[in-house]
């Protein structure tokens, strides 16, 4: 049977991916920054899961006002890297995993979450930065990512999104997806977005460090109380954009604790400030073996 | 009956719910459309015919000539569609969120080095009494508390 063995946070600021592309990871200002993807990136290596489902929020790429959906899974074999208007950051495509996409999409539906079934989606920042910070650059000989991944789009955009308790219920339900398919793999979760950030008006580049750091361990000990924080409070504390970080409950609504099982191992934890506008924050959850 | 919008009562701060986002919905599109190379062609060889072929209001043409972002978002941008604006400007995201604050490039850079702006008097409409913008910084706020 799959299973999830890790669960990763990990903001996703376009200026990261756009640090690397341009060669300036070594710089005064990048350097701290990269040196705390260090060991996630060794964990990675050897903890190589088959399949990441990827949970991201779309910035206006492969969505436009056009249609807005709340939940968006991709069930194709093939993402494009999205062209935001700079030009196509130069990373691979990711490869999708069709099979249990479909097996995913059959078995939440059915647990009464809409999702929508998406089957062209160009993946934008919120998808590559997670994919860049995690695995680094994939060598020009073996250009592809190290694994195939399900892209789970969620609207952040546009008013109302979903709540914190929807997304930690709809993790629960792609936890119960994932371990009801029949191939033995290895699956991890990524949650991405956050942290404190605020990108727009007067108020623009909030910063609240205490918040941050409360989110995380609450995420880490107290979840399903955690999923109970009312929109407002993300907007007020942690900036218009900080509201990224209920995608964190759903990889968190993934974990085995959850459902009754052991608590995750906390493998690392990091936080910075700043990335451009953007308080980064990163955390590798491991299932107890 | 009208819908509870706490999201009102936090200064310096426009949220894009479905009220803007109808408002704004052909600005939005706009914006959109400089995703394709040949589009942004168009658009800076001649602004002014580009924006006449989208069913925007005169205002918010005029907000984008001008590169007002804050007034685009009055009149229903989202940050995440302007920002194809900039991209065809060769601006970076920073320059766009430092331009609505009043800071210089330089200050507001300096501010986010030095951990961004404070929690503190940034909460409420009410502290921003005089309608400027709190310019409390996380590090002013450190060596108070010192």
């Amino acid at each position: 049977m799959a299973r999830i063995t890790a669960s990763v946070y990990t903001s996703h600021v376009p200026a990261i991916g756009a640090a690397m592309d341009l060669g300036k990871t070594q710089e005064p200002y990048w350097q701290p920054l990269f040196a705390g993807y260090e060991y996630s990136r060794q964990w990675l290596r050897d903890n190589m899961p088959d399949v990441v489902f990827l949970v991201y929020n779309d910035h206006a790429n492969a969505f436009s006002l056009d249609f807005i959906p709340t939940f968006a899974l991709g069930t194709t074999s093939h993402y494009p890297v999205a062209d935001e208007g700079w030009g196509p950051r130069p990373v691979p495509d990711a490869e999708g995993h069709a099979e249990l996409a479909a097996h995913i999409a059959q078995s939440v539906i059915q647990e009464d979450f809409d999702l929508t079934l998406v089957n062209r989606m160009p993946i934008d920042h919120g998808f590559t930065v997670p994919l860049s910070l995690m695995c680094g650059q994939p060598p020009a000989d073996d250009f592809r990512w190290p694994f195939k991944v399900i892209p789970f789009a969620v609207n952040v955009v546009q008013y109302p999104v979903p709540s914190g308790r929807r997304c930690f219920q709809i993790g629960q339900a792609i936890r119960r997806a994932i371990e009801s398919y029949d191939e033995d793999i290895n699956v991890h979760i990524w949650g991405t977005g956050g942290m404190t950030h605020q990108l727009q008006g007067p108020r623009a580049g909030l910063i609240n460090r205490e918040w941050d750091k409360r989110f995380m361990d609450r995420l880490i000990a107290d979840p399903s109380d955690l999923a109970q924080m009312p929109h407002i409070e993300y907007v007020r504390e942690a900036g218009s954009e900080g509201i990224e970080m209920v995608m964190w409950l759903i990889a968190r609504g993934a974990m085995a604790d959850v459902a009754g099982g052991p608590a995750p191992v906390v493998k690392h934890r990091f936080y910075h400030v700043p990335a451009s506008n953007t308080a980064v924050g990163h955390l590798i959850l491991e299932e107890a073996k | 009956m009208p819908l509870d919008k706490p999201y009102k009562d936090v200064p310096g701060t426009t949220i894009f719910d479905a009220e803007e986002s109808r408002k704004g919905y052909w600005l939005n599109q706009f914006c959109m459309s400089l995703m394709q190379p040949e589009n942004r062609e168009r658009f800076k060889a001649d602004e002014r015919v580009y924006l006449d072929e989208w069913a925007m209001t005169e205002e918010q043409k005029q907000a984008v000539m001008a590169r007002d972002l804050n007034r685009c978002i009055g009149l229903g941008g989202n940050i995440y569609f302007l920002a194809k604006i900039g991209a065809t400007d060769g601006k970076s995201f920073q320059q766009m969120a430092g331009s609505m604050t009043g800071m210089s490039e330089e200050a507001y850079r300096e501010m986010m080095i030095n951990g961004g702006r404070s929690i503190e008097g940034n909460r409420y409409l009410h502290e921003w009494t005089n309608k400027q913008t709190n310019k409390q910084t996380n590090a002013l706020a450190d060596k108070e508390k010192k």
